[in-house]
């Protein structure tokens, strides 16, 4: 199968012709002949390499009906995705070579993204004892990022010890900033005006930043490698930036919806707007979308989390804690980064596709647009738009906060080596359920 | 008046002197022998509780059958979750029965604005998690007025544990649109967060406040009840201790936010002393306090019912009945 993308282009740069043939880039110039290939026009068209998501949750195996690995993966691709890191929280946890193989062969057979599992970092993500983290990094799901996300490791001495105990493995420990004493599991709201005046149980902005404080000196003691998930504070951006500057290992994502959206949204009391760490005050965004920009912060990551409607329809606090992202991650970017100018599409492409393929040691993906390299490829329209509709994500869930707005950007088409996941903004083929 | 009640911040002005107004009629029928009405006749009220109270619902309760509504509780404490049931599967189910008014406890705050949001009938909100209590920040204002009059310019000193108090949340919410002014009082560690938002002026200092000396001349204090659920304290610790979480010791409590015979006298002889019950007598109010010719606490029991008939009454009979004043049925 090969494709031509006619006059696209590349990174928002000069229009050209792109062929795609043999799962590669076989050929890029102003006139190249299509041969017997299919031709997409391209014309108008930013071609970036394909999205890399370091954070979903797919909830196989456990909540097959919040989301399976197959649907999650068709939500991926329509979002211009070509790689996901599947979070270890499942039912079973991911914490054995076994289990981290069987989600990697999963992704397989779904066809549609490379499922990368994540696997924990403790035994059932209990915090307690290390999980068999060199089994799941030999396995052949080649585990090279281990998190308990949705749990802190926050045992000073079992985070350090994990961070000595991965480095063989060129891994690297993505830690959920939490300290469980400052913001317990019935911490709901930025602890701030809002959650003082709705009476929620506040969750401060220090707890998130006492931990990351503590987790870069360890990082730099052990000469390990630390990512830091879903960094949601100003204080916590200018530790990050403190840590880079000593030359200590450490990387750093935000989600699409802590660059978008602030805690003012809490007063209804509307459990769609219930995520952890959760939403913060505008101060807040303005400095993770300069720390994105600036790059203090390396990557988006989507920490998408469906659920399903009925752990949804609750009080606030008795609600699950999650968002949908996979779908909407561009058009929030777009519209938080790209119309904002704070960055351009060659940006949007760095920090959504390259660093989080760096960081997760994932070859094949966030490679140069240039001939030889895999077709890993996202065809995205920058002056198309997106009505978010919770009722036609390929998710199982519906727990979108952007329902019923409209996003700016459309990715069009979606490439997995050469070969379309995504043609005309809907999946190429049905998904297997 | 609105659909439903769930904030005291959703009542303007004159909504809520009318409500007060009215609770005033229905003050005057407690006093009769027969204190039946007929406005809510064939009217189907549910106390639906998630969380235990005795008080309020019996307050509800009363106030319903006083106006001839048929009143039913509900209990639904360790419904939801525990069930694995969802709170609209909970709220629609009970709704279903064929409800014209839902009165709703709920420990999760905001739980009761997302059951207004899921049903068809008026709902009132009788307290949710540390967020609101209108009716009772209704019927401490009826208590204040009754006493004082109008409640412009009046100073209210509200003292205790402000974080996790649905009480003084209403409370500084209706009485800025009564045009009171208020002070708030506690140790840091129970002061919300942001509480420097709410208009109020906020101390650490009881006795400062109270002389007058840190926020001018009070008119009135609210003594709110130490909830030792709330502060990791409670049965499993032994009943009188406060969890050392917050506060020390209830000691030590007392002695810096309890309303002792000391600082009784720093109040004005006319300064009404509220507690919206039940009390810890020696810990935030001392028995001296409590039982004096000041205190209105039993008159705020008695203020409920009324407050209640009035909020009930106007959100279900409205211009049906327009006339209070007929005898009783």
């Amino acid at each position: 199968m090969s494709t031509l993308l006619r006059g696209a282009a590349p990174l928002g740069g000069a229009a050209v012709d792109v062929l795609l043939e043999g799962g590669v880039i076989a050929d890029i110039g102003r006139h190249v002949d299509a041969g017997g290939a299919e031709v997409i026009d391209g014309g108008g068209l930013v071609l970036l390499p394909g999205l890399v998501d370091l954070h979903t949750h797919l909830r196989e195996p456990g909540r097959e009906d919040a989301e399976t690995i197959a649907t999650g993966s068709a939500a991926a691709a329509l979002g211009g995705f070509t790689a996901v890191h599947a979070m270890a929280n499942t039912d079973p946890v991911a914490d054995t070579a076994e289990m981290v193989e069987q989600v990697a062969r999963l992704g397989v057979l779904a066809g549609l993204v490379d499922v990368r599992p994540v696997g924990a970092v403790s035994k059932g993500l209990a915090g307690e004892r290390l999980a068999e983290i060199a089994n799941m990094a030999r396995s052949s799901a080649a585990v090279r990022v281990f998190s308990d996300d949705g749990h802190c490791v926050h045992d000073a001495l079992l985070m350090r010890r994990a961070l000595e105990y991965l480095k063989p493995f060129d891994a690297v420990l993505a830690q959920h900033a939490q300290d469980p004493r400052l913001a317990d599991h019935t911490s709901c709201a930025h602890e701030g005006a809002v959650s003082g005046r709705l009476g929620l149980p506040g969750w401060p902005a220090v707890a998130e930043e006492s931990i990351i404080a503590r987790d870069v000196m360890l990082t730099e003691h052990t000469g390990s490698r630390l990512h830091v998930c879903h960094v949601s504070t100003a204080g916590s951006v200018e530790l990050i930036r403190w840590a880079k500057s000593r030359g200590i290992a450490v990387t750093a994502e935000v989600t699409p919806h802590h660059l978008m959206l602030t805690c003012d949204l809490l007063t209804g009391y509307d459990p769609v707007y219930k995520v952890n760490p959760p939403l913060r005050p505008a101060e807040d965004v303005a400095a993770l979308r300069a720390a994105l920009a600036d790059g203090t912060i390396d990557a988006v990551a989507t920490d998408h989390a469906p659920h399903a409607a009925h752990d949804k329809d609750h009080a606030f606090g008795d609600a699950a804690f999650g968002m949908l992202g996979l779908q909407t991650a561009l058009g929030v970017i777009a519209e938080a980064m790209v119309v904002t100018g704070l960055l351009d599409w060659a940006g949007v492409a760095d920090r959504m596709s390259v660093r989080p393929a760096a960081i997760g040691r994932l070859s094949g993906h966030g490679r140069p647009l240039e001939v030889g390299e895999p077709a890993n490829l996202t065809l995205v329209d920058p002056a198309g738009s997106y009505l978010v509709d919770a009722g036609i994500h390929a998710s199982k869930s519906q727990n979108t906060p952007f329902a019923g707005r409209t996003l700016p950007a459309a990715v069009v088409a979606t490439f997995l080596r050469g070969r379309p996941t995504v043609l005309d903004a809907a999946l190429a083929e049905p998904v297997p359920v | 008046m609105s659909r439903h009640l769930l904030s005291a911040g959703d009542l303007s002005r004159d909504e809520a002197v009318a409500i007060l107004d009215t609770a005033k009629r229905m003050h005057a029928i407690q006093t009769r022998e027969v204190k039946k009405l007929p406005p809510l006749r064939g009217r189907t009220v549910v106390n639906l509780f998630f969380e235990d109270s005795t008080r309020t619902r019996s307050s509800f309760e009363i106030a319903g059958k006083w106006l001839s509504a048929d009143v039913i509780n509900v209990s639904a404490k360790g419904s939801s979750i525990s069930k694995g049931e969802s709170l609209r599967d909970t709220v629609l189910t009970v709704a279903a029965l064929g409800v014209d008014a839902l009165v709703v406890r709920h420990n999760a705050s905001g739980a009761v604005q997302r059951i207004a949001g899921w049903v068809s009938c008026p709902v009132i909100n009788a307290g949710d998690g540390t967020h609101e209590h209108p009716t009772q920040a209704l019927l401490d204002a009826f208590t204040l007025r009754e006493r004082l009059g109008d409640l412009s310019d009046r100073h209210v000193v509200i003292v205790g544990d402000i974080t996790h108090s649905r009480v003084a949340r209403s409370n500084v919410l209706l009485l800025a649109t009564l045009g009171a002014r208020v002070t708030l009082v506690g140790p840091p560690t129970l002061m919300p967060a942001g509480v420097a938002t709410w208009g109020c002026t906020t101390s650490w200092d009881l006795d400062a406040v109270l002389s007058g000396k840190a926020a001018g001349d009070v008119d009135a204090v609210m003594m709110l009840r130490v909830q030792r659920e709330r502060l990791g304290g409670g049965s499993a610790a032994g009943a009188r201790d406060l969890g050392g979480q917050f506060v020390p010791t209830e000691r030590e409590y007392a002695i810096g936010y309890g309303l002792s015979p000391a600082r009784l006298d720093l109040l004005p002889d006319t300064a009404p002393i509220l507690h919206p019950g039940p009390m810890n007598r020696g810990l935030e109010i001392s028995s001296i306090a409590a039982d004096s010719a000041r205190s209105m606490v039993l008159d705020q029991v008695q203020s409920g019912v009324a407050v209640r008939m009035a909020v009930l009454y106007r959100m279900l009979a409205g211009a049906e009945h327009p006339v209070l004043d007929e005898e009783p049925a």
